[in-house]
């Protein structure tokens, strides 16, 4: 663990701090190393003739309106999300709003209004919550935690041990919408953009995909904080299985790589709220991406790279990409706070 | 996937490859031929698209003092720090984002903002003016660190809060000119150059006729060049043709840059700087390689305004940023290269700096899997 | 030392104007390419035009990005 004294903003990036956090600090104390299960999106609880996903989440985003979205439909689709990818249908939430005092209620009401709009889109029910306020300076505006309930459709057998040598990794659509949208909105940027935010629920695709696929799914996980970058690199890690993707297969939003080349970021370490990543069987790749095609949010879903074969012993696993050029390079997992770059 | 990009990058490695072969025969040296890349973004971009796999065994592309950050002595950090969290004025400290990582002696703005000093990120020289103009209470410092790129919007800058009177704004100048590195690097005489990859912004301003200075005065071509792999692989096509048949040239392929630069941006750099003597990272201390500011905007001068003491430059145990920035030595070869030293907790500039050749070696490169290609 | 990105300016009021890369749009000081007018490309470092770029050289770094990812 890094040997500074105070937190870091990096430390709650996804990153590499992030882990370390976990790992070091806050893991011991509440569950001990053994808690395998603690550095996945959602815990899959057994009781009696049935799996169940429960997961947290907190929201802190600004600015709190952004376009395409706001807190109130992150807070939805972040948790259905999380079920999702653990390949279970959302049954219910909770939300507990923390509130800066200060904030307009006209906001706070857009905001509820929003997330109950998508909740019923969604198909889940908040069905319980709780609202703090807080004095005013404590918090920038407002955050939101939850938790999700879900139940692990039949035939969903989804975990890092379930990846093998040979799988396909496929990817539902561009990256970056979300951290770019967001970034454009934030104050003192000379920036604006064209971008929304591509927070969505990932509900109906990735329940497709368990239908569909069955034991041929091994594995899902959304790319949130740290991008698509951190995900491959907790794949490769859970795993303990190289990776290797082609960068020329991913797909991309024009909009949103000129903004990454504007601000000097890596799209692959930019948050996305609505994008999945899938590892299948290679016999089942094809059908994966025809599944998810047929969805909305995932109408660019592409088989983006497979799982080579275990790490060597003794070596980290790697996660490589190869280049538009057709040359190689590692994929790092972030550090966790991707400053824009200027020169 | 056979795309038009594919196809012209192998057909221009293939050119490459054959250019290499008639360099080595014709010189009878066993090689390898060394291209070294002055501008942090031409290694970045090396190293993000993989090219270097591409080249064959006997090219080494080095890379050189071409990351601003990089190159800044650690005492400049320093002083940045202590007006940072010592300063009783509590200035805010405004800085690029690559700036925020870099370790000085006593830890990094970044860690000093976690402890409660005002450090904000801007995006251009211009944005700290309009953070002075916004927060009329406070000092606001500039960290102006840059090449002759980035210079102008510091010149920009500073005669705008002349112009508008703003009485909170002053900067810290680093700014370096890289020709004189380039040649101080020559004189050493330890490395072996056989050409010069030239910075592709670089040289939108300062022309690419500036090189001709190196080119005929040492006998190496100088190529500028633009920030794709295309363009990275053209510019080496072009040294090493010259290379075969005895030339050394300033020249270009990177269409953006004039032979004569941007005018209008070194008749601003000559406005508001004058030329001293610089410390270098690695370098140590170069004539003619640094701007301070003219004494007519004395008072935009960090440095007067809050007497900021001098530093010492201090050497970290260990740290072979130097020699790398030097290209002598090779990321890997340093000994805490992914260990001690990883982007996350950065020893020296080379790791932290989003243009650093450690940087681009750890997060690009093979480095846990035997040599760099 | 040198990341610095083609748009295409939309607005130019004074010496300040607004470049556009695919729909997106950045704040640029013109001060150092006075003789820019409204449709030229021009391309952009730490919030300042450095230079004005040939509209098919600029056309061909954008294909080349898009090409390439």
């Amino acid at each position: 663990m890094s040997d500074t004294t105070h937190i870091q903003l990096a430390h709650g990036g996804g990153g590499q701090l992030t882990t370390e956090l976990i790992e070091q600090v806050i893991l011991p104390a509440l569950g001990g190393p053994q808690q395998a299960g603690a550095l996945t999106d959602s815990a899959v609880l057994t009781s009696p003739g049935k799996r169940l996903a429960l997961t947290t989440d907190s929201y802190v985003v600004h600015p709190l309106e952004f376009p395409g979205g706001d807190i109130g439909t992150l807070a939805i689709c972040g948790t259905v999300n999380d079920l999702a990818v653990a390949g279970a249908r959302p049954t219910a939430m909770t939300m507990a709003l923390i509130i800066s005092e200060g904030l307009d209620i006209s906001l706070l009401k857009r905001i509820v209004e929003s997330a109950g709009r998508t909740a019923a889109e969604v198909g889940v029910a908040v069905v319980t919550g709780d609202t703090k306020v807080v004095p005013g300076g404590a918090l920038d505006g407002m955050m939101i935690n939850t938790a999700g309930l879900g139940e692990v459709l039949d035939g969903a057998n989804l975990g890092f041990n379930q990846v093998s040598t040979g799988d396909s990794v496929v990817l539902s659509g561009p990256l970056g919408e979300h951290g770019l949208a967001v970034m454009a909105r934030r104050k003192g940027l000379r920036f604006s953009s064209d971008l929304l935010s591509d927070c969505a629920s990932l509900s109906e695709p990735a329940a497709a995909l368990v239908e569909a696929l069955g034991g041929d799914l091994h594995f899902m996980r959304d790319p949130t904080r740290g991008g698509l970058a951190a995900t491959l690199a907790d794949l490769a890690e859970g795993s303990a299985h190289d990776i290797e993707i082609d960068e020329a297969s991913i797909p991309v939003n024009p909009t949103a790589l000129g903004a990454a080349e504007i601000l000097g970021l890596d799209l692959l370490t930019v948050a996305n709220e609505g994008k999945l990543v899938a590892v299948v069987a290679a016999e089942a790749s094809d059908q994966a991406v025809e599944v998810l095609r047929k969805y909305q949010v995932a109408r660019q879903a592409a088989r983006i790279g497979h799982i080579t074969g275990p790490a060597e012993t003794g070596q980290p696993p790697l996660v490589e990409m190869i280049t538009s050029i057709g040359g190689r390079r590692i994929v790092q997992m972030p550090y966790g706070e991707e400053l824009p770059r200027i020169c | 996937m056979t795309r038009a990009v594919d196809t012209e990058i192998r057909r221009q490695c293939d050119r490459i490859d054959r250019l290499c072969r008639q360099v080595l025969e014709s010189s009878g040296s066993a090689g390898p031929i060394q291209i070294m890349e002055v501008c942090g973004t031409h290694t970045m971009c090396i190293a993000r698209s993989g090219l270097a796999g591409l080249l064959p065994d006997d090219l080494k592309l080095i890379s050189g003092p071409g990351c601003p950050v990089c190159v800044t002595d650690q005492s400049y950090i320093d002083r940045a720090m202590h007006l940072a969290l010592e300063c009783k004025q509590r200035p805010i400290v405004a800085t690029y984002g690559d700036m925020v990582r870099v370790p000085g002696s006593g830890g990094s703005l970044g860690e000093a903002r976690a402890a409660g000093a005002r450090v904000e990120v801007v995006y251009s020289a211009d944005q700290a003016v309009e953070l002075a103009l916004d927060r009329g209470d406070t000092e606001v410092v500039f960290l102006a660190v840059g090449f002759e790129t980035t210079a102008p919007g510091a010149a920009m800058a500073v005669l705008r809060a002349r112009r508008e009177n703003v009485p909170n704004f002053s900067l810290m100048t680093a700014q370096k000119f890289i020709l004189p590195a380039m040649e101080a690097l020559l004189s050493q005489d330890d490395v072996r150059i056989d050409g010069f990859l030239c910075p592709g912004h670089v040289s939108v301003i300062l022309g690419w006729k500036a090189y001709e200075q190196i080119a005929e005065k040492y006998a190496r071509p100088c190529v500028v060049a633009g920030f794709d792999a295309p363009q990275v692989l053209a510019a080496v096509e072009a040294i090493l043709a010259q290379l075969v048949s005895g030339r050394a040239e300033a020249t270009s392929v990177y269409p953006s840059v004039a032979a004569e630069g941007n005018r209008r941006a070194m008749e601003l750099l000559d406005e508001v700087f004058v030329t001293s003597e610089a410390s270098w990272r690695g370098l140590g201390v170069i004539p003619e390689s640094g701007m301070e500011l003219r004494e007519a905007f004395g008072r935009f001068d960090a440095a007067v305004r809050f007497d900021l003491p001098d530093f010492p430059s201090r050497e970290i145990p260990g740290c072979r940023c130097g020699d790398v920035i030097c290209g002598r030595l090779h990321p890997t070869g340093c000994g805490l290269f992914g260990k001690q030293c990883t982007p996350r907790r950065a020893v020296g500039p080379c790791m932290v700096s989003s243009e650093g050749a450690c940087a681009a070696a750890y997060k690009y490169g093979l480095h846990d899997r035997g040599p760099m290609q | 030392m040198c990341l610095a990105v083609p748009t295409k300016i939309e607005t130019i009021e004074g010496n300040r104007g607004t470049g556009v890369l695919a729909g997106n749009r950045i704040d640029i000081l013109l001060d150092l390419v006075p003789e820019a007018k409204v449709d030229d490309w021009v391309l952009i470092h730490a919030g300042f035009a450095i230079t004005l770029l040939d509209p098919e050289d600029a056309q061909a770094t954008l294909d080349l990005l898009s090409e390439m990812l």
